[in-house]
């Protein structure tokens, strides 16, 4: 082993389905004995990072260890992991006993060796007396219990989850979620679980992997990954947050919704642009005070059970998300405080739209596999690759792609107090985002239009083709 | 009670086909019982039956005609099973259109198919015998071999051949212990897709045998055109029996199977 105390270690890996990148440099290192939760919308890559490591995907690029051994060409049964399905895939053709000796009888255990095997993880699982039942006969959270049961047998130094929760009812999930938690404590082995429920992910991990559009987001505890989130998908994908776009003024210094603040953060630079993240919980609010920070009125309040979920509308034309025990009625003026260490800044991961492109003719130039007319271009020629930039507020969307000049699909939103913050993937896969006030739907087809004035092209570095 | 509200029910809708079905379906078969117990008088007898099992010809017919159909079914599977998953295996074949060329024999009159098969033995000069007979009948049935076995094969999930190579299974034991057993519906669908109607085949012997072997389906057929009403009624109610007791073995699968969709 090259490391010690490191039992997975994923190396850059990429993986295409087609002409579909699923996953983009992909590295991970899992420790023995962890409880590692990969996290992720549907379609971020995080399934096809496990079945990498069940060997039931090969990477394009990129190494998988186990154990400190190169596993990439590896086939599936030899590899010391054992997989949880998400659909259970218990074989219907055998009895909850013969499910869960199959590993066992494969691998030559002698015959009553088996049975203790299979009697001890049924008592562990809660199945006792279990062991005749037919499994089509079984409810969806026993048919989970063997198929915990059928992997677990085997002993494997590595437990492969997928999902393994999701076609369960809201109140058996809980319980099987403390379940778990307790099996990964008594058998000390390392756990690898696959979910797009970030509160299963906050409840069962100790470390966190969250993942989108097959790149590693951010890696870190439960706790580091909710307060502390690197870009602005990780703080909206994991619990609710208000989103601002602010600039660090200086060191503990930042300004958003029109307001100076004092946070924690420190080394940006001065006067730099970022995104500021506060959590619903962790805004103060009180009936109008001149002890306030910034002041509003509540549009609506709603009962969440343990909490109300207020939304507040400043002076400004800001929204803000705030949850508190204590009820505040529609129209009541209020004043609101955010602590300085409530205050999470995060460099934004760009400022404007930077394009690589080519020129078509003197007027004309190809961006996002389209040609956009621009204005007349001294010293440029036909071919030269360029670079454009434009703003995000200057991207215009069409609800008919016919009318645009470029056709998109909308894959991610996002809301920063005063305006939509869209992801939009043109038809060559290349990403532009756009700053609206107007509200769009998530997949939506959109037309993409940019007025000539609004680019600013320059020659690209012959070094940079 | 109007005639409108009798034809606005959905049941009556099936009432064409039920009558379809007693002329065609129901009456013959007790037409076959009644004449199979009586003799030429009218009057009744287990003299027909009692005729076959005391007949060494049509005694020895039978037993080859079931041993032929046993071959027939036999060759079909293991010809017809690997083709099955090879077409339904995602790696090999993407499309689910090709399993139509398959199929496609089948749009040919199965007559016609047969007569040019033994034109085509004549020409190379293959004689005529159990051999051209096999061949022929394998031509002509395979396709309801592969057809079941590639429905189970291709609707069943992944995830159960995954999660047995995932216990530690190689492939061949993934095959052995999980694929065989899950595709047994589709299986024995196809073998009672084969096996029921070669045992009354007779075109087929008589074209691709020139009568050389007998076939039961032979014998009723030369009873009746003889006239021999009472005795070929006899020797129908035994086929009968057979394919009978051939369908409750399979029953079960052929159910399950019948759930995915027949031949096109």
């Amino acid at each position: 082993m090259s490391k010690e105390g490191i039992i997975i270690s994923l190396e850059h890996l990429s993986k295409w389905f087609g002409d579909k990148r699923v996953l983009d440099d992909v590295s991970l290192t899992i420790k023995k004995g962890e409880f590692v939760t990969i996290l992720g919308p549907s379609g971020c890559g995080k399934t096809t990072t496990l079945r990498i490591i069940a060997g039931f995907e090969t990477p394009d690029d990129g190494n998988v260890y186990i154990g400190g051994s190169l596993m990439n060409r590896v086939q599936p049964h030899k590899r010391p992991v054992n997989t949880v399905f998400q659909r259970y895939a218990l074989f219907p053709h055998l009895n909850v006993f013969d499910n869960i000796a199959f590993g066992l009888k494969l691998k030559g255990v002698s015959r009553s060796e088996i049975e203790t095997r299979v009697m001890r993880v049924l008592k562990m699982v809660g199945m006792t007396d279990y062991e005749w039942r037919n499994v089509d006969s079984l409810s969806g959270g026993q048919q989970q219990r063997v198929a915990i049961a059928r992997a677990i047998v085997n002993q494997p130094e590595v437990l492969l989850l997928d999902e393994p929760l999701s076609a369960l009812d809201h109140k058996m999930r809980k319980d099987m979620q403390i379940e778990l938690k307790q099996m990964h404590k008594q058998l000390g082995i390392t756990f690898v679980y696959v979910t797009h429920d970030q509160e299963e992910a906050l409840t069962l991990s100790d470390t966190v992997v969250v993942m989108n559009e097959g790149v590693v987001q951010q890696i870190g505890s439960p706790t580091d990954i909710y307060n502390e989130p690197v870009n602005c998908f990780v703080a909206d994908f994991i619990g609710e947050s208000n989103i601002f776009n602010g600039t660090m003024i200086a060191d503990r210094k930042v300004s958003f919704m029109g307001h100076e603040f004092e946070c924690v953060d420190e080394g940006f630079g001065e006067n730099v642009p970022v995104d500021v993240v506060v959590r619903p919980e962790d805004i103060y609010i009180m009936a109008r005070t001149d002890r306030g920070q910034f002041h509003g009125v509540v549009s609506s309040c709603i009962f969440k059970g343990v909490h109300y979920e207020i939304i507040v509308n400043t002076p400004d034309g800001y929204e803000l998300m705030i949850q508190d025990y204590n009820p505040f009625e529609a129209g009541m003026e209020v004043s609101m405080i955010i602590k300085p260490s409530d205050i999470q800044v995060m460099r934004k991961e760009r400022i404007t739209n930077t394009l690589e492109g080519e020129m078509i003719d003197q007027t004309h130039v190809e961006l996002l596999g389209c040609g956009f007319e621009c204005l007349p271009q001294e010293g440029l020629a036909a071919g030269n690759k360029v670079r454009v930039e434009v703003d995000f507020d200057k991207v215009e969307l069409t609800d008919d792609k016919r009318d645009g000049t470029c056709e998109g699909d909308i894959t991610f939103i996002l809301y920063k107090a005063d305006h939509w913050h869209l992801t939009v993937r043109a038809e060559n896969g290349e990403n532009i985002y756009v700053d609206t006030q107007d509200v769009w739907e998530d997949r939506d087809i959109v037309g993409i239009n940019i007025r000539p004035e609004d680019m600013r092209i320059t020659r690209a570095e012959e070094s940079a083709a | 009670m109007n005639l409108r509200n009798v034809i606005g029910r959905r049941s009556s809708w099936s009432l064409p086909y039920a009558v379809f079905l007693l002329l065609f379906v129901a009456l013959p078969l007790v037409l076959i019982m009644v004449y199979a117990f009586i003799d030429e008088g009218g009057r009744f007898t287990l003299g027909n039956l009692a005729r076959f099992f005391g007949d060494a010809d049509a005694l020895s017919t039978f037993a080859v005609s079931i041993e032929i159909a046993i071959e027939n079914t036999a060759i079909c599977l293991l010809l017809g099973y690997p083709v099955a998953w090879i077409l339904a295996n995602k790696r090999y074949n993407r499309s689910g259109v090709t399993i139509i060329i398959f199929i496609l024999p089948m749009w040919i009159n199965a007559l016609m198919r047969t007569l040019a098969t033994a034109d085509l033995f004549n020409m190379l000069g293959i004689t005529l015998g159990k051999g051209t007979l096999l061949f022929g009948m394998v031509y002509d049935y395979l396709p309801f071999m592969i057809y079941p076995i590639y429905n189970v094969l291709r609707r069943m999930d992944p995830s159960y051949a995954e999660a047995a190579q995932d216990l530690g299974a190689k492939p061949s034991r993934v095959f052995a212990n999980v694929t065989l057993p899950l595709s047994l519906p589709g299986i024995v669908s196809g073998v009672m897709m084969v096996f029921m109607p070669t045992v009354s085949t007779f075109a087929i012997s008589e074209f691709l045998t020139n009568n050389k072997i007998k076939l039961f389906g032979t014998i009723i057929q030369e009873n009746i055109n003889s006239s021999m009403w009472n005795y070929g009624a006899a020797l129908s109610f035994i086929m009968l029996i057979i394919i009978g007791i051939s369908t409750l073995f399979g029953g079960r699968g052929e159910e399950e199977s019948q759930v995915q969709g027949g031949l096109i």
